[in-house]
């Protein structure tokens, strides 16, 4: 038996036409998502677009190397992340070397000694600052830390999939992470209280 | 040497949030919290900067971008 059964054959190419349809919708369905993250990795909304644009298009081309059952939205990111980096699109506004991050109660010390203890009682304390000025604080954060903190505080990643999507260790996601974080804090400090 | 106590609730304070301490450390954590309101009043400020650094930093997707993702269905891995 060399050749397929005429109606067999029919029938293969019915279910993959199926299941390139069903990874089609799924993928489709995640797009907010992972324009979410896009946007804040890169610099303007237009990059934003194209980055996710050129996502799709390589999401859809290789969609047989998706094992279905998996994590899907960490699967797209993994092509968006590696996309970025190949592009050098990451935003670089900061200088090379990194100044040593304050520690974490840093940003709450600042607005108590500025405004008194009781500031940070009040339910908008956090929203005197503006969002423009946290979004700016985020694209000043080095790439490598912003990626993560995007990943996991802006996208919902778990550790896990932020490793898996980054291809790094888990514990360095975590000490990007908090340093991210800790970065983040001291520019909203710098802005916040003057 | 044991160290500040308020120093210690502050090398916790990521951790705590993320909900991956050790049981150990989040009796610790919690322990000190309870007593003093110094850190507690510092974890509840982090907490609502988490959600606002989120809230203010999602952006929807631009009206249009999704019929361009859609026509982009059926390429073909050859091209």
């Amino acid at each position: 038996m060399s050749e397929p059964e005429p109606d067999t054959e029919a029938r293969r190419i019915a279910t993959e036409a199926r299941d390139r349809a069903r990874f089609e919708e799924e993928a489709l369905s995640l797009a907010d998502q992972v324009y979410r993250v896009a946007r804040r990795l890169v610099g303007s909304r237009e990059e934003a677009e194209d980055l996710v644009q050129e996502t799709y298009a390589r999401a859809f081309r290789s969609w047989r190397s998706y094992t279905a059952g998996t994590n899907m939205r960490a699967w797209l990111l993994r092509i968006l992340t590696n996309l970025n980096v190949d592009r050098g699109r990451r935003i670089q506004r900061t200088p090379q070397t990194q100044p040593l991050e304050e520690t974490d109660y840093y940003l709450a010390n600042k607005l108590a000694s500025a405004g008194g203890e009781q500031v940070l009682e009040t339910d908008d304390v956090v929203e005197r600052m503006s969002q423009d000025s946290v979004v700016n604080a985020l694209s000043e954060i080095q790439p490598q830390f912003r990626e993560v903190v995007v990943l996991v505080d802006i996208g919902d990643f778990t550790y896990a999939d932020a490793a898996q999507i980054l291809d790094i260790p888990i514990g360095t996601v975590m000490s990007r992470l908090h340093r991210g974080r800790r970065a983040l804090k001291q520019r909203l400090a710098e802005g916040a209280v003057t | 040497m044991s160290g500040d106590p308020c120093d210690r609730c502050e090398e916790l304070l990521q951790d705590f949030l993320d909900r991956t301490l050790s049981d150990a450390e989040w009796r610790e954590a919690e322990t000190h919290l309870a007593g003093c309101d110094y850190c507690s009043r510092r974890y509840r400020f982090e907490a609502s900067l988490r959600r606002y650094v989120k809230t203010s930093a999602i952006e929807r997707m631009p009206p249009g971008l999704m019929a361009k993702l859609d026509e982009l269905r059926g390429l073909d891995a050859t091209a």
